[in-house]
């Protein structure tokens, strides 16, 4: 890693380069919810006027930069009596501007589910690689519980990090492509000066925290209540809409779907991004739903966000950025959730549960 | 008609209308850029919106509109006789539609109001599936057309035709829409069919549930919703009566 110092408006300058010579994204107002708050999304931008630096967070992940929502994942072409499959894994170069570092340590978990298992995603891969990601680093809003997760700060996963000491950005280089084009800029190294500002920018980030949840041992604690009847208690809230993983950076549930043209002369296999609060997630061949009830499905999410799967090594996939929990309608959040299940075990020698064991 | 690897046979297909707008057939002959390809997937027996042609040799009727007239029934029921497969197509045929509106009054006050005292024969609205069976239902107002021709592909092909049975909502959060309950706006998304790719709430205006509800939808914590966040209860009802698509949810809770 290099660090530099960037004046704010010299800042802009690059910024302006940047996105006027790529195909570029970062956040943009698109309304004013009837609270008064201001709404924000990952949006394309034209110029550095475009874009919010001082925004809060955006109300869906970077997330469909790198696994849309849905996406052709292979044609198939039918000719004579035969029929050949193409696949392609192209992508355009993007410019990513203004991630927080938990949106950058979302990416990073899934470069471990996609990239590290036995079989990696191509199609994600050509996405990560050709996507220029631009971190900066905010003031917690009052549900963010990142910190929790040790998501608060990130030091790889990004090409560049800026952080927002006054007047001017402290950024880590962590790319030859950003340092590159950083030369045409007139950047600084850091003083004893500016290193004290990041120092007390970090303890300003980290003590802004209003949210903590505890996740220690929370795998375990999610094994031995598979049979809470918290589940059920969220459960009956849960709208089964979806928009908890919609939002989310870090859930990436699909479902493949293969379909004919319209002409006949060719199909398509397509990937869809999908929850599993959704009600048919489980539904196999022949019909059977094997969670029909919602409180499993809520169950399930908060399992696959909080205890893992073996490809991430049972790691946490939730990096506590809270979208879902703003994005809810219900008012579901893992905060909540989770201290329920943690109330739950403090009191489980005195509670008798109805449900039958886990089998 | 034939592929290189696969024949298929053409469907003998008819369309018919009821008490309605024509506004779903009409879609039918919507989407210039597939609609060739789309025909040639049809034997047009019947279909006054594209041929004036007449043929009652058909195997699958499209059903648009709901019942609201002795005559309509007639047809319907000599439809039915002839269809192997029968789709209640588009919102009024699956729900009775706005077309139901009219239940909610007396019927000598309706015609009276309409039209101003003439006699006119005409019954409450009933959807399709109150009068004969419904072998397929597909809602929507209008109709979303790339859904159509998926469907008329999977009944071609002989797949099972498929609809999401997940909610609005999914299809709004890709369209990266900001909520309208943050908006404050009362909005039926989270217990609506999705398959519209969320067309109105992207345009800032509410869903009204054109597509009936989806499939498991949590009408109590809806309801819980909208009284949490106080909003116009009569708006709701207002919401879920517009296509009499919620009949179900909406008679216990008055």
């Amino acid at each position: 890693m290099i660090y530099r110092v960037i004046s704010k408006p010299e800042f802009r300058s690059f910024i302006d380069a940047l996105v006027q010579a790529n195909s570029s994204f970062g956040p943009r107002r698109v309304d004013t919810a009837a609270n008064g708050d201001p709404v924000y999304q990952f949006m394309p931008v034209g110029s550095a006027d475009d874009i919010e630096f001082d925004y809060t967070t955006t109300a869906s992940s970077a997330k469909h930069f790198f696994l849309p929502f849905s996406e052709e994942l292979s044609r198939f072409c039918f000719h004579e009596r035969d029929w050949e499959q193409k696949i392609s894994y192209e992508a355009q170069p993007v410019v990513l501007i203004g991630l927080r570092a938990c949106d950058i340590s979302a990416l990073n978990i899934l470069d471990d589910v996609l990239l590290k298992g036995n079989y990696p995603s191509p199609y994600y891969l050509a996405k990560r690689k050709n996507t220029f990601v631009i971190g900066m680093d905010h003031l917690p809003l009052p549900g963010c519980f990142c910190k929790s997760l040790a998501h608060h700060t990130v030091s790889t996963g990004f090409n560049l990090f800026c952080s927002d000491i006054g007047e001017k950005y402290y950024l880590s280089i962590n790319s030859s492509k950003a340092f590159n084009y950083l030369k045409d800029f007139q950047t600084e190294e850091p003083s004893y000066e500016d290193n004290c500002l990041l120092t007390e920018r970090r303890k300003l980030i980290s003590r802004s925290f209003q949210t903590e949840v505890d996740v220690t041992s929370l795998p375990s604690i999610l094994d031995i209540e598979f049979d809470s009847p918290v589940w059920e208690k969220w459960g009956t809230k849960c709208l089964n809409c979806g928009t908890c993983a919609m939002v989310c950076p870090s859930c990436y549930c699909y479902s493949v779907e293969e379909r004919f043209d319209i002409d006949l002369k060719g199909a398509s296999r397509n990937r869809k991004l999908y929850s599993c609060n959704l009600v048919d997630f489980a539904v196999v061949a022949g019909g059977h739903n094997f969670r029909p009830k919602n409180g499993d499905r809520l169950k399930y999410r908060y399992y696959h966000q909080h205890r893992g799967f073996a490809e991430n090594g049972n790691q946490q996939i939730c990096v506590g950025c809270n979208r879902c929990g703003r994005a809810c309608l219900a008012g579901i959040n893992p905060r909540d959730v989770i201290n329920d299940l943690r109330m739950e075990k403090d009191s489980c020698m005195i509670c008798v549960s109805q449900s039958p064991g886990r089998t | 008609m034939k592929n290189p690897v696969y024949t298929f046979e053409k469907l003998k297909f008819a369309s018919f209308e009821f008490t309605c707008c024509e506004g779903c057939q009409l879609q039918l002959a919507n989407r210039e850029a597939s609609l060739e390809a789309f025909f040639s997937l049809l034997d047009v027996r019947t279909f006054r919106e594209i041929s004036s042609e007449k043929h009652d040799d058909y195997d699958i009727a499209f059903v648009e509109g709901s019942i609201s007239r002795s005559d309509e029934i007639e047809r319907l029921l000599a439809i039915r006789r002839q269809a192997k497969t029968l789709v209640a197509f588009g919102t009024c045929a699956c729900f009775g539609g706005v077309n139901s509106l009219k239940n909610r009054f007396p019927i000598k006050e309706s015609i009276a109001e309409v039209y101003d005292g003439l006699p006119v024969e005409t019954l409450p609205v009933r959807k399709i599936s109150d009068i004969v069976k419904v072998d397929l239902s597909i809602p929507g107002c209008p109709v979303a057309k790339e859904e159509i021709e998926r469907i008329v592909v999977n009944l071609v092909t002989g797949s099972l035709p498929a609809m999401p049975k997940y909610p609005v909502c999914v299809e709004c959060k890709e369209r990266l829409n900001t909520c309208l309950f943050d908006l404050g706006e009362i909005c039926l998304g989270p217990v609506t069919r999705a398959g519209c790719s969320a067309v109105c709430t992207s345009g800032k205006t509410p869903c009204l549930g054109c597509r009936g509800p989806a499939e498991d939808s949590n009408f109590p914590a809806f309801m819980e919703l909208v009284k949490e966040r106080g909003l116009s209860r009569r708006d709701l009802q207002e919401k879920l009566g517009f296509y009499n698509a919620f009949e179900a949810y909406t008679v216990h809770e008055t």
